[in-house]
């Protein structure tokens, strides 16, 4: 059958291509899968020692199945790089190393806690380790040298990454001067890089939150069991569900209580906030995410909350 | 059974990807038309909008404070020009219940043709803003101009602020002929207008009963119905394939495969960038001699009987040859041949002028090699698309160039093959990305030393 849309009068109608049966329909996600594992194997192709940023986030962890694809029927080429804030949920390192096994490649990790141990980071006053996680991040960088690192940042997650590049470069420092970006054509990336020079290098740019579940659910990733709902010890603090945990421990007017919850950023513990859900696996997830109102940094990360400027100073200083 | 089928079958999706840019001239209420298909289609969440409508609020936008300035929601441009912010292409993401929508945001100040070219290179469709007081201004040819040159499949102008002009039918129609009129001179088809007010909602996502007289597609439902890439000309064209690494496994299988089933495993892995490919099919070696035939094809961890562009694929072929990353894979009936001299040209993005005797490197598809530009002959007036001399291209100007390489590339002529025609020029000390390049029409045909035997046929 052949559409006809009519512009209205003034302008010619085109006749669009005919939706022939024979030919399947290659999803979005198809087309996203697709894009991310030409990136990955560009990025592995053009530098000489990638790495992979992995949290045990759920981003991370699509990003490393992209990678797995990517080389099959070989292994990834590359380590993982984890950067531990030392308030990790439980279940998320447990899931971490068992993820690592999986994918048959070594695991490096940067300790938030041994910089403070030694006195060359100190403890912030709201007692969230995120912000502390850039200097670790740089050592690791450096002492490996690795030229490139993979993340998982979306363009999608807020207004400071919309112009990030695929491919983002960072100085010595691993600080991004938005004027040295270089601009991305086609699908034909720059991976040039002079010494000294790193490459921060985000697969998933173009991918949504929502796509994210999608593939899970599609691809049936398994992910760490926070992101699914279940019973807690929680106390409400800023407004957010928090944990009850040793890094979260409640005041004495904050009444712990009993909640179903799921998490929808696995990060340092002490300042991720659940939300209520009964969503029990990706596709009630998904449901859930598409009505979703808030967006997941809003929804549960306090140091975001507390600067909307937040991400962009981290950007420039060397985070992700 | 393909992955495709069955990955659609899993989840029942048949969701498509659509990519489309955006530009205008500044002020043309490009942030408010953005802002207004973020808004509707409830891209916006709740924490977002909170932020701007305070920020509007505080502006004083709107009297009855009932109305929030959209333009916000997509970062204001004006304060990033006041701070000093490198004005770049921002992409932002919205969806329906039939596509996924990836907005190349391309802003229309000075630098619009480095951002427009860049938003066009990816894009199925450019919406191209146009005032409806001011009607088409040499701007809007300029922009015509380079989604024409990059060879964007569709091209809409939204008519804008059209409660400006009191929802008329004549204003429209008048600058509707004015667009079909340039469309013809630049050889577009089928340019599409539409009048909205981005302001106020008109015929963006929902119709409008202020313009009784408008009876076609909002904004959004076009966008919606246009052929996305998947089923546009790229995936009729004969099949194309940068090698880009080999994957030779052995020693290093992923976990839980055996060794035996691997022993002589080699397979080129890459994108498709055009048509398809079955198992079974002949290919050639784009420029040289050497064909082959598929005898194996992967998706990921999947067997599959056939691919197409743009999925990434790994292939395993009958012959040992000598393969590399950088090669190209072609259909045998018409594999490019490679190219030490082509014509081109070049989009500069570098503010280093771009001066005969250049020496760069050329990325083209995955092969990155020498090269010198040997001439350049001349910069094209974007208001006609008509050559004028010049031998230098400054930042922002797109001219035409002759180039020389090291090594062949199979270059083709970009007006049939948006992929194997585009090239990237890279400063070989710096490593910045200087030009962004399009492979001319003729001079490369006019290379092929088979055609010049035949004689000029054309
Ligand atoms: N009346 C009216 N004003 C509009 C419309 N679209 C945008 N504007 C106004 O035009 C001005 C410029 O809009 P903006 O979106 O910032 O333009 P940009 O520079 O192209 O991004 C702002 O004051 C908008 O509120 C429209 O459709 N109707």
């Amino acid at each position: 059958m052949t559409t006809e849309i009519s512009p209205g009068r003034g302008g010619p109608a085109v006749a669009l291509a005919e939706s022939d049966a024979d030919v399947r329909t290659l999803t979005d996600l198809d087309i996203l899968e697709s894009e991310s594992i030409h990136i990955i194997r560009e990025v592995v192709a053009e530098f000489d020692r990638p790495a992979m940023l992995f949290s045990g986030g759920k981003d991370s962890v699509v990003m490393a199945h992209l990678a797995a694809k990517a080389f099959f029927p070989g292994r990834v080429p590359f380590p993982l790089v984890h950067i531990d804030t030392g308030h990790n949920f439980p279940e998320v390192l447990e899931f971490r190393d068992r993820a690592v096994e999986r994918l048959g490649t070594q695991l490096v990790v940067g300790s938030v806690q041994e910089y403070i141990d030694r006195g060359e980071l100190e403890e912030r006053a709201d007692g969230t380790r995120n912000p502390l996680q850039t200097v670790p991040l740089l050592d690791t960088i450096a002492s490996n040298r690795f030229d490139v690192v993979f993340g998982g940042g979306r363009r999608d997650e807020d207004k400071a990454r919309a112009k990030e590049r695929v491919l983002s470069l960072r100085d010595d420092f691993g600080q991004w001067d938005p004027r040295s970006q270089r601009p991305e054509l086609w699908n034909l990336y720059n991976g040039r890089h002079t010494p000294g020079q790193h490459v921060r290098a985000f697969p998933l740019s173009n991918w949504t939150e929502l796509d994210v579940w999608r593939y899970i659910e599609r691809e049936n990733i398994e992910i760490p069991s926070l992101y699914y709902a279940h019973e807690r010890d929680t106390f409400l603090r800023d407004g957010m569900i928090r944990a009850v945990g040793t890094v979260s421990v409640p005041g004495p007017d904050e009444t712990v209580e009993r909640r179903v919850v799921r998490y929808r950023t696995v990060g340092d513990m002490s300042c991720t906030g659940a939300v209520e859900s009964s969503a029990a696996d990706a596709s009630q997830v998904v449901q859930e995410v598409a009505v979703s109102t808030l967006t997941e940094r809003g929804a549960t990360r306090a140091d975001d909350r507390i600067s909307e400027a937040a991400m962009e100073d981290r950007k420039k200083d060397g985070y992700f | 059974m393909t992955i495709t089928d069955t990955l659609a079958a899993s989840t029942g999706s048949t969701r498509t990807l659509f990519r489309f840019a955006t530009a205008g001239s500044v002020d043309d209420g490009k942030s408010t038309l953005v802002g207004r298909l973020l808004f509707d289609s409830k891209a916006i969440l709740a924490d977002q909008l909170e932020a701007v409508a305070r920020t509007s609020a505080e502006r004083g936008f709107g009297a009855s404070g009932e109305e929030i300035d959209l333009a916000l929601l997509t970062d204001g441009l004006r304060a990033e020009r006041e701070q000093g912010i490198t004005i770049d292409v921002a992409y932002r993401y919205f969806a329906t219940d039939a596509r996924n929508f990836i907005l190349a945001d391309c802003p229309g100040h000075v630098e619009y043709t480095k951002n427009t070219v860049t938003g066009a290179s990816t894009a199925d469709a450019v919406v191209l803003l146009v005032d409806a007081r001011n009607g088409v201004l040499e701007q809007t040819r300029r922009h015509l101009a380079v989604t024409r040159l990059l060879r964007v499949p569709h091209v809409i102008i939204a008519v804008n602020k059209i409660d400006l002009v009191d929802y008329s039918e004549s204003v429209y129609e008048e600058i509707s002929a004015d667009i079909d009129r340039v469309a013809r001179e630049l050889e577009i088809d089928g340019a599409l207008t539409v009048p909205v007010s981005a302001l106020k909602g008109d015929n963006v996502v929902t119709a409008s009963s202020r313009t009784p007289w408008y009876t076609g597609p909002t904004l959004l439902e076009l966008l919606e119905e246009l052929p996305d890439r998947d089923r546009s000309l790229q995936a009729t064209e004969p099949f194309r394939m940068p090698v880009q690494t080999v994957i030779r496994p052995q020693g290093s299988l992923a976990p839980g495969l055996e060794e035996d089933d691997y022993r002589d495993f080699r397979g080129y892995a890459g994108q498709i960038s055009a048509g398809s490919i079955r198992v079974g099919q002949s290919i050639a070696v784009a420029g040289t001699s050497r064909t082959t035939r598929v005898t194996g094809l992967w998706s990921g961890t999947e067997r599959v009987d056939e691919a197409r562009s743009p999925q990434s694929v790994v292939l395993e072929i009958e012959d040992q040859l000598d393969l590399a990353r950088g090669s190209m894979l072609a259909a045998a009936e018409s594999a490019p041949a490679g190219h030490r001299e082509f014509g081109a040209r070049i989009a500069w993005l570098n503010d280093k002028p771009l001066t005969p005797g250049a020496k760069v490197l050329i990325k083209h598809g995955a092969a990155t090699v020498k090269a010198l530009v040997e001439e350049v002959h001349a910069r094209l007036d974007l208001t006609d698309l008509t050559d004028g001399p010049a031998n230098a291209l400054e930042l922002n100007d797109i001219g035409s160039v002759a180039i020389r390489t090291a090594t062949p590339l199979p270059v083709e002529d970009y007006e049939h093959h948006r992929q194997t025609g585009a090239f990237l020029v890279i400063d070989p000390l710096s490593g910045d990305t200087l030009g962004a390049g399009i492979a001319a029409p003729g001079v490369v045909e006019a290379e092929d030393p088979l055609e010049d035997w035949l004689g000029d046929e054309g």
